[in-house]
């Protein structure tokens, strides 16, 4: 895949292409051992030595340059030497390694002693000094005071031989300004020495300096940029040695601006209680030592003392700004920063960037931080089944028809009436309640009995009598149920009111949907166990369809006991209400038969199916995109995919994913196919080719129908379970469709007529074959066509066709009349015959285009097949529109 | 072939098994990750360019670890080839769309082998797909073009009728364009379904050929068979121009996000278009 030949030179081309394979060439053998040399760069052999083959023989021309090769080194004794041995130091005793960079005893270059700056500098020493105040192990710094050095260093040396003088600091000489030295003896405590150079100036400025008079620049005190080193916290310091050893007293106030007391006061919060005591250690780490005569501050108590008692009552010049300090300092140096410092933190000069806030928006008066879903809706496409076009109809129309209620939670909420008004439905015919089923004297006195059983209720609760109420409520009950064990029709209906409304609105729902609806063969039994049960159904079904109201009481029977009879009753009108039909039967029609799970009576079907292809297909014809192209199904993400997408789960609480799914029977699709307007053909039409010319030709014919047509009969029944996701997609395909608007009338006429006439008498019928056989013969697709479409399809089924092809022939044989060229069409036919339904799809189909040909044949090689599982048909028809696999190269 | 994971990278795909990284600024290769067992038909970039997830005819989506150039995952679940794969935006879920007739979403969070969820609407074989917010866009070998919205909970389905093999979203999320097999590029609104533009006059009757809109959502791209790229004004609908690629089929272009740049995949190499002045500064990469 190299660049193309235009611009070779233009670009950038990577990688070297490898060698073509050649597939022909032959393989290279491996070569033997023996044969294996090697040559140096003379090309001369060269011999290996390994251990097994005599060692190495390094000799003289085979490596090592001397001619004896390797030989031991000669012993030397050292015993003569023993003497001059010295002591040995230990890096003797090390290798490279250890005097390596991550040796014991690292090699590098230090400075030596004598240029090390370490014993006479001042200035470190100062900072060290400073530093070593909080150290652990105080007075460390003493005692290397106490120990004077013995030299100085040779930069202290050369800075002396300079005119450099302790105390001074280095560099050119300023003039004009007098340095004083700063020993510290001088400036005590009260004086803030640190940061107060303008005071200072303004003592230069009183003194006398004359021009020419130089001095020394100030010594700085160098920033000691030693590593923290342990764990503890950013400011903590253990002790205060200069409390615990010299017992030195700190400061009274505590002083902002002197940074030995300011070091202190932020230091050990408790210095001036601590400094009341006498000696001793103090610090944060510890509590009351045993020298401590009174243990009253350990825990850090706060005196009212240590702040202002009252506001501005100090002058703002006294260098007094603390936790309270006025306004104006505030403003002019973060007060409340001061003491509180860490070590090694510097206030910022810059005041930090202000952080804009956003008032968060107003919300509106009336707004609720709660999301609602439309919940309503979805419960009642997905409980009642509806179509949810229908079910947004309803959503739409209750807005029109009814008074708005908000408060309505659900459609259980609305009784019966307030539903039927909605959904535009008739007022029912006959009673509306059950009191109307009964005989006006048995009203009469169960009415008497109701307001009995009131008033007494009532008395009962007035005397607030709890047990007489309870008492004679029972004696109420026991009377009514003595009364009423006469007429069993009562007691139904009574205990039927009685033991649920429920069940009463479920009977008034089942009535609506059941009522009006083709008496079709209903598809699924759910009592089918139980044969004179579902016969009982299937006849409150019937009654229901005819809107009877007391369907179930009538189709009950009457020889049950009451406990059975209401157990059915419930179960009759649940039944009725789950297996209502569809409210649009032309989609319940289709199955996808993507699980092919045979053991089962139902198939999982995604309730909402997609609408017609057809007006679609049309629609696009007229570039009409929108309403007629665009569906909307109900469709549930799993809930961890809506967390990933960061997305609110839109269906919370339902376990659904994908597209709802309704169980549906299985055999229903098949019960439902009313489409086929051609009456399903005896097997004798089968007997219906071309190829029954002569008399002679057609008795074989007809025997060979007679045996093909005898499986096919007896498998036609199993066929048809796994027909029906053959004829599902027929149905798709619109072959019948097609069939039924292209096909000329009188084709069908004749085709009709040839059925009829095959039941009547064989002897017209050939003759109507002849003419028919004529007609096809005109119409008959070139052989190329049949060649094309059989060459494709799959190898068992040519493979079948082709034994059956055989025997044929040999039957033929038989005969002695063999008609080489019918023996191609013959194969071909066979396939069409074996099958009943698909003969009368393939003979019309004759008289169709190519395409429809190639569906049709399509249809019989689904059924030929015995197991038309759906992959496999999915597979079969994929190439209809597929796109060209072979120049796909992404 | 060619993908731009962000602006500067682009990852070419094809019958050698491999993936390769390239530059897309400097025309080198960076990486190739090789793994699958049959031809690569897609790739994909994580946002931040992390991750690498691609698809092959050998039924398996692959994620790569893009510094490493190892195999972080190996997702086996499709049935056939898989033609299409995507991330979402924020890298956590790869969808795929294969030949089988689904799409599965797969975790790249957790170690679980099965997808999260397998969406077997389609009734052939998923082509193109494109994941946008919370919005999964399939089309599909029947002729619909899908429009998942997780925030919803809806399902809309787009009849175009012919074979799509090439849907996108537009930049602004309001329309999708979807390409099919009667050589017409659509624009749809994203909301009704309506058509609001026909781009015809290219070629696309056999090869999956991709589409795209311009980074500004000015101008309507399509590859097409006879070796050219042809571009379309969004709202006239007319041929703005016609740019030849070459002689073969123009088997894949992607825009750039920002930038007046395009890549064209033909024949084992993607070019590069850049802008008007400098019409052509293609670096031709031989894979």
């Amino acid at each position: 895949m190299a660049s193309d030949s235009d611009g070779d030179e233009d670009f950038v081309s990577y990688g070297t292409p490898l060698e073509p394979l050649e597939e022909d060439e032959p393989r290279k053998k491996p070569v033997p051992l023996h044969e294996q040399t090697v040559k140096d760069e003379k090309g001369r052999f060269q011999r290996f030595h390994g251990a097994f083959t005599g060692g190495f023989s390094a000799g003289y021309y085979n490596t090592v340059g001397s001619k004896e090769g390797w030989a031991p080194a000669t012993f030397v004794s050292s015993r003569q030497q023993k003497a001059e041995k010295q002591l040995a130091r230990p890096e003797d005793f090390m290798d490279d390694e250890d005097l390596g960079e991550h040796g014991i005893a690292p090699a590098q270059i230090t400075t030596s002693q004598e240029f090390s700056s370490s014993r006479r500098d001042e200035a470190r020493e100062k900072a060290r000094a400073v530093n070593a105040q909080a150290a652990l192990i105080p007075g460390d710094t003493l005692l290397e005071e106490l120990i004077a050095p013995a030299r100085s260093s040779i930069g202290v040396e050369l800075l002396r031989k300079m005119g450099w003088k302790e105390g001074q600091g280095v560099g050119p000489r300023v003039k004009r300004k007098a340095r004083r030295q700063q020993t510290g003896s001088v400036y005590s405590s009260t004086m803030p020495p640190a940061g107060s150079e303008d005071s200072e100036d303004d003592d230069d400025d009183d003194d006398f300096a004359p021009e020419d008079v130089t001095f020394a620049p100030k010594d700085v005190t160098p920033v000691d940029f030693s590593p923290r080193s342990g764990v503890r916290g950013l400011g903590y310091r253990g002790l205060d040695p200069g409390m615990a050893l010299l017992g030195r007293a700190a400061p009274e106030h505590i002083d902002l601006f002197k940074p030995q007391s300011e070091t202190r006061s932020r230091l050990f919060g408790a210095a001036q209680r601590g400094s009341r005591r006498g000696g001793g250690v103090a610090g944060q780490a510890f509590g009351v030592g045993a020298l401590e005569d009174e243990d009253e501050d350990v825990y850090h108590k706060d005196s009212m003392s240590r702040y202002d008692t009252e506001l501005g009552g100090e002058e703002p010049g006294d260098g007094l700004y603390g936790w309270t300090a006025p306004q104006q300092y505030t403003k002019r140096r973060d007060a409340s920063y001061l003491g509180k410092i860490l070590e090694g933190f510097t206030l910022t000069q810059r005041a930090g960037e202000e952080k804009t806030i956003f008032p968060p928006p107003t919300l509106p008066r009336d707004y609720r931080p709660v999301h609602r879903f439309h919940l309503t809706s979805v419960s009642v496409s997905r409980l009642s089944g509806v179509s949810p076009a229908l079910a947004e109809a309803l959503r739409t129309s209750r807005g029109h028809m009814v008074k708005e209620e908000p408060q309505q939670g659900g459609r259980h909420q609305l009784d019966s009436g307030q539903r039927r008004a909605l959904l535009g439905e008739d007022v029912l015919q006959g009673p509306s309640s059950v009191m109307e089923l009964l005989k006006p004297e048995d009203r009469d006195r169960l009415l008497n009995l109701r307001t009995m059983a009131g008033s007494m209720a009532e008395n009962a609760a007035r005397s607030s009598a709890v047990s007489l109420a309870v008492t004679s409520a029972v004696a109420m009950a026991r009377s009514m149920a003595g009364s009423m064990a006469g007429s069993s029709s009562v007691s139904s209906a009574l205990s039927g009111a009685a033991s649920s409304s429920g069940l009463h609105q479920q009977q008034q729902e089942a009535l609506a949907s059941w009522r009006g609806v083709q008496s079709s063969t209903q598809s699924f039994k759910p009592f089918e166990k139980n044969p004179s049960k579902q016969a009982r159904y299937e006849l409150y079904l019937d009654r229901l369809r005819q809107g009877d109201r007391d369907a179930v009481e009538q189709s009950l029977d009457s020889g049950m006991t009451e406990w059975e009879r209401s157990r059915e009753r419930e179960e009759f009108v649940r039944a009725s209400i789950l297996y209502r039909p569809s409210s649009s039967s032309l989609t319940a029609r289709f199955t996808s038969a993507k699980h092919d799970e045979d053991d089962g009576d139902t198939v999982e079907v995604s309730r909402d199916q997609e609408g017609d292809v057809d007006d679609k297909q049309a629609a696009v014809k007229m570039k009409m995109f929108g309403k007629l192209t665009r569906e909307t199904f109900e469709w549930h993400p799993d809930k961890l995919l809506c967390k990933r997408f960061n997305v609110p789960d839109p269906f919370p609480g339902s376990g659904l994913v994908g597209m709802p799914k309704v169980k549906r029977d299985k055999f229903s699709v098949f019960n439902f196919l009313t489409v086929t307007e051609t009456p399903p053909k005896p097997p004798e039409t089968g007997k219906r080719s071309r190829w029954d010319i002569s008399d002679q030709k057609k008795k074989i014919k007809e025997e060979e129908e007679g045996d093909a047509s005898l499986p096919a009969c007896s498998s036609s029944e199993q066929q048809t379970a796994d027909g029906t996701k053959v004829f599902n997609y027929l149905c798709r395909q619109k072959l019948i469709r097609t069939f039924r608007e292209n096909c000329d009338e009188e084709l069908v006429n004749r085709v009709l007529f040839n059925q009829s006439v095959d039941q009547k008498s064989s002897d017209k019928k050939s003759n109507g074959d002849e003419e028919e056989e004529e007609d096809e013969e005109e119409s008959r697709p070139p052989m190329d066509l049949f060649k094309a479409i059989f060459a494709s399809s799959s190898d068992e089924k040519s493979s079948s066709s082709e034994g059956e092809s055989e025997e044929e022939e040999k039957t033929k044989e038989d005969e002695g009349k063999v008609e080489p060229q019918a023996l191609n069409l013959f194969n071909i036919s066979s396939s069409v015959t074996s099958s009943s339904t698909s003969v009368t799809v393939s003979t019309c189909a004759n008289q169709q285009t190519g395409n429809l040909k190639i569906s049709g044949t399509f249809s019989q090689m689904l059924v030929r097949q015995r197991q038309p599982s759906w992959l496999s048909t999915k597979k079969r028809f994929s190439p209809r529109h597929h796109i060209n696999p072979a120049p796909i190269i992404r | 072939m060619a993908r731009a994971a962000d602006g500067n990278y682009l990852l070419s795909c094809g019958s050698d098994k491999s993936l390769k990284l390239w530059s897309v600024s400097r025309g080198t290769l960076l990486k190739t990750y090789s793994g699958h067992g049959y031809e690569v038909l897609d790739a994909d970039g994580s946002y931040d360019n992390g991750q690498i997830c691609s698809c092959s005819s050998d039924k398996t989506v692959i994620l790569w670890d893009v510094a490493t150039g190892q195999v972080a995952r190996k997702l086996r679940g499709h049935a056939g080839k898989v033609n299409c794969v995507q991330f979402n935006e924020e890298g956590t879920v790869i969808l795929s769309g294969s030949i089988d007739g689904t799409v599965r979403c797969w975790d790249t969070r957790s170690r679980r082998f099965e997808a999260i969820q397998v969406l077997d609407e389609a009734t052939d074989g998923v082509s193109s797909l494109k994941v946008a917010q919370h919005e999964l866009l399939t089309g599909s070998v029947d002729g619909r073009v899908r429009r998942y919205d997780l925030r919803m909970g809806q399902l809309h389905v787009d009849f175009i009728s012919s074979p799509i093999t090439c849907v996108c979203f537009s930049q602004d999320g309001q329309c999708t364009l979807s390409s099919s097999l009667d050589s017409a590029v659509r624009l749809l609104d994203k909301s009704t379904g309506e058509m609001l533009g026909e781009y015809t006059g290219h070629k696309m009757k056999g090869y999956k050929l991709d589409c795209c809109l311009s980074s500004k959502d000015t101008h309507v791209l399509s590859c097409s068979e006879d070796g050219h790229v042809y571009c379309w004004d969004l709202v006239e609908g007319s041929l703005t121009l016609k740019l030849p690629v070459g002689k073969a089929v123009v088997q894949s272009l992607s825009f750039h996000p920002t930038e007046t740049c395009l890549l064209t995949a033909m024949e084992g190499r993607v070019q590069v278009w850049g802008a008007e002045p400098e019409e052509t500064d293609e670096v031709v990469l031989a894979t």
